[in-house]
């Protein structure tokens, strides 16, 4: 079962909007567990393709990468930077 | 003038060694007087301002940097590392202070236009300092701000030709040692594969696919240029399956003292006469050579590669000519269960030595990569099959090594379906129990419960 994408990004928002009150950072893996039986490397397609249409954003420690529903979280304009 | 009294890290300078508190203030100084007139496009107390901060954290004895961040360029994951420091009103120069990762060129080879390019691009939009290289390979430009990033992007990408490199739950920057660009030790084109792998793997490379970092190194012979053994959660070390090529003629010259042993590498001291069998014979690991009536033997059964006798006599000895690959996987640093050395899982994988083709032999780089595609082939298939193991089975931030140790050895092998074999044992078994696979028992698990009932009641 190919794994489509308007279909998945509604059950990724809407699992990570229940999830935004105790965190707003998830790990790749956190994802697959929405698709069970589905492969990792699809539901990692979906995950990409969905920053890149900025539905959601990567948040990195170097070492780490997390990803969480953009613009929730901690933002570079939180940190002081402002947003340009 | 300095910006900030900084008496610890003046103590720094005091030893023996170069510092990089040292480096640090000579760039400030060079911001400050700021001779070639730069319009720095952050601010120019950066590194007065790093100085401080760091005085500071010696004298509170902690850090005053946070971790991690939302930043990055368009479409990438990875590449960028976001750092901020807890005390931006001190020192407000480096509020914002991210480091990028630049992809180093194969083999690390640079031209002195590439290294003034990118100074130039970075006293511009950055600190001005560098880290080179990472321990993964790159080029670290240390110390940048968000606006910026998209800025050195375009520059690096469009008038530099350098991607960034890998960061974050990536495929890490690939690193190669100079190979068969200059040595004759290399059994197999370490840039080629390297290369061929970077630009097959651009998707891990940029977009986090993994539950943490994956390296990739290659070594072009068990001597470990890059350290790929120790670095690398799969290491590639060249290595040959035929004999070592022995010319008897050049031995009588090492012995006589025509050749310089090691290739003249250690000749600053008198070590008196070459002694062959102290210097080669007895310190081979597996004892495996022999020097009799003017004639060295090797039993190359027995010889493991270590390249000892190889370092030594490089006149007399050469690597065999059926060439290829040995691939080890779990090598990492410390953090968890401790560091760890690759453990080897193919021990040979043949690359074909005629198919030598450049790119300039084709009519596009797409039809070059298909070429490549195919000579590679075995190398990907292994690759694929571990990341689709570890993608499934591996837990957050849980590296290939710790996942190797959780599971066993023998899982791995199953995954890439390779048979074990004698070389994959470390030590006798310490488990006394055998656990049969379903397959593995004459009719397996399954029973037929009318069968048993008839014998058995409830
Ligand atoms: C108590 C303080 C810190 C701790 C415990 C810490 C811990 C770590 C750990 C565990 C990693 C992953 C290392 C690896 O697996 O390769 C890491 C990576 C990193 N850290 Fe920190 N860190 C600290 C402070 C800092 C500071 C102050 C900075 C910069 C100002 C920094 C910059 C980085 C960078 C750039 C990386 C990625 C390095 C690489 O992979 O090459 N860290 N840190
Ligand atoms: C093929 C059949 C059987 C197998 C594979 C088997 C296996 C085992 C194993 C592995 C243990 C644990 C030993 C230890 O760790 O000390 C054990 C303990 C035991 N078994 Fe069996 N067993 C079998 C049949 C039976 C039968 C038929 C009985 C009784 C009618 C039985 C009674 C016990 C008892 C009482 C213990 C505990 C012994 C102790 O702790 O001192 N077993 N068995
Ligand atoms: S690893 Fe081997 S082939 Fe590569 S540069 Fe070192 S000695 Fe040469
Ligand atoms: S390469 Fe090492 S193991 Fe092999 S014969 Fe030479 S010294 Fe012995």
């Amino acid at each position: 079962m190919a794994l489509e994408k308007e279909e998945a990004k509604v059950v990724i928002v809407d699992n990570l909007t229940k999830k935004l009150k105790t965190k707003s950072k998830f790990y790749l893996k956190d994802f697959y567990a929405f698709f069970p039986g589905e492969k990792p490397r699809a539901v990692k397609n979906i995950v990409n393709a969905l920053v890149k249409d900025e539905v959601l954003e990567y948040w990195s420690s170097g070492s780490t990468t997390m990803i969480g529903l953009k613009g929730m979280g901690k933002q570079a304009n939180a940190e002081g930077e402002g947003e340009e | 003038m300095a910006k900030h009294n900084t008496p610890l890290l003046d103590e720094l300078e005091s030893g023996p060694w170069p510092s990089f508190v040292s480096d640090i203030k000579q760039e400030a100084d060079v911001r400050a007087k700021n001779e070639k007139g730069i319009d720095f496009q952050i601010p120019s107390e950066a590194c007065d301002d790093l100085l401080g901060l760091l005085e500071l954290s010696y004298k509170d004895g902690t850090t005053h940097w946070k971790h991690g961040g939302i930043v990055g360029v368009f479409g990438y994951g990875g590449g960028i590392i976001g750092r901020y420091s807890d005390k931006p009103k001190e020192f407000p120069a480096v509020a914002a202070f991210h480091t990028i990762r630049v992809s180093q060129p194969g083999a690390k080879y640079y031209t002195t236009e590439f290294l003034r390019q990118l100074m130039d691009l970075w006293q511009l939009r950055g600190s001005g300092l560098t880290n080179m290289h990472g321990s993964t390979g790159d080029i670290v430009l240390l110390g940048t701000t968000t606006p910026q990033l998209e800025e050195i992007f375009y520059t690096l990408t469009h008038d530099m030709d350098q991607d960034l490199g890998g960061s974050g739950s990536n495929l890490r920057t690939p690193a190669d040692c100079i190979g068969q660009s200059r040595c004759e030790y290399a059994c197999y084109d370490t840039q080629e594969i390297c290369y061929f792998l970077t630009m097959m793997y651009q998707d891990e490379l940029h977009r986090p696919a993994f539950p943490y970092k994956f390296k990739f190194k290659f070594d072009g012979c068990p001597n470990c240029c890059v350290a790929s053994i120790a670095r690398s959660d799969l290491s590639f070390i060249g290595t040959w399956r035929d004999q070592i090529g022995i010319d008897q003629a050049e031995v009588a010259k090492y012995i006589d003292g025509t050749n310089p042993a090691n290739a003249g590498a250690h000749k600053g001291r008198d070590w008196g006469a070459f002694d062959l069998d102290a210097e080669v014979l007895n310190l081979c690991p597996t004892e495996c050579m022999k020097y009799e009536d003017g004639k060295l033997t090797i039993n190359d059964k027995e010889c493991t590669r270590c390249m000892h006798c190889i370092n030594v006599m490089p006149k007399a000895l050469k690597i065999g000519k059926q060439r290829g690959v040995s691939l080890l996987a779990g090598a990492k640093a410390p953090i968890v269960d401790g560091a760890q050395m690759g453990s080897l899982i193919v021990p040979f994988l043949e690359i074909d030595q005629t198919m030598n083709k450049q790119l300039a032999d084709f009519e596009s780089e797409e039809e070059w990569m298909e070429y490549l595609e195919e000579k590679y082939a075995g190398v990907v298939e292994v690759i694929e099959s571990i990341w689709d193991y570890w993608m499934e089975e591996g837990k957050n931030r849980e590296r290939l090594g710790e996942l190797m140790i959780r599971q066993g050895l023998q899982k791995l092998l199953e995954k890439i379906g390779m048979e074990p074999q004698a070389v994959h044992v470390d030590h006798p078994r310490t488990n006394p129990y055998i656990f049969w696979k379903e397959d593995e028992v004459p009719g397996g698990w399954d029973r037929d419960i009318n069968e048993y009932r008839k014998h058995h009641a409830r």
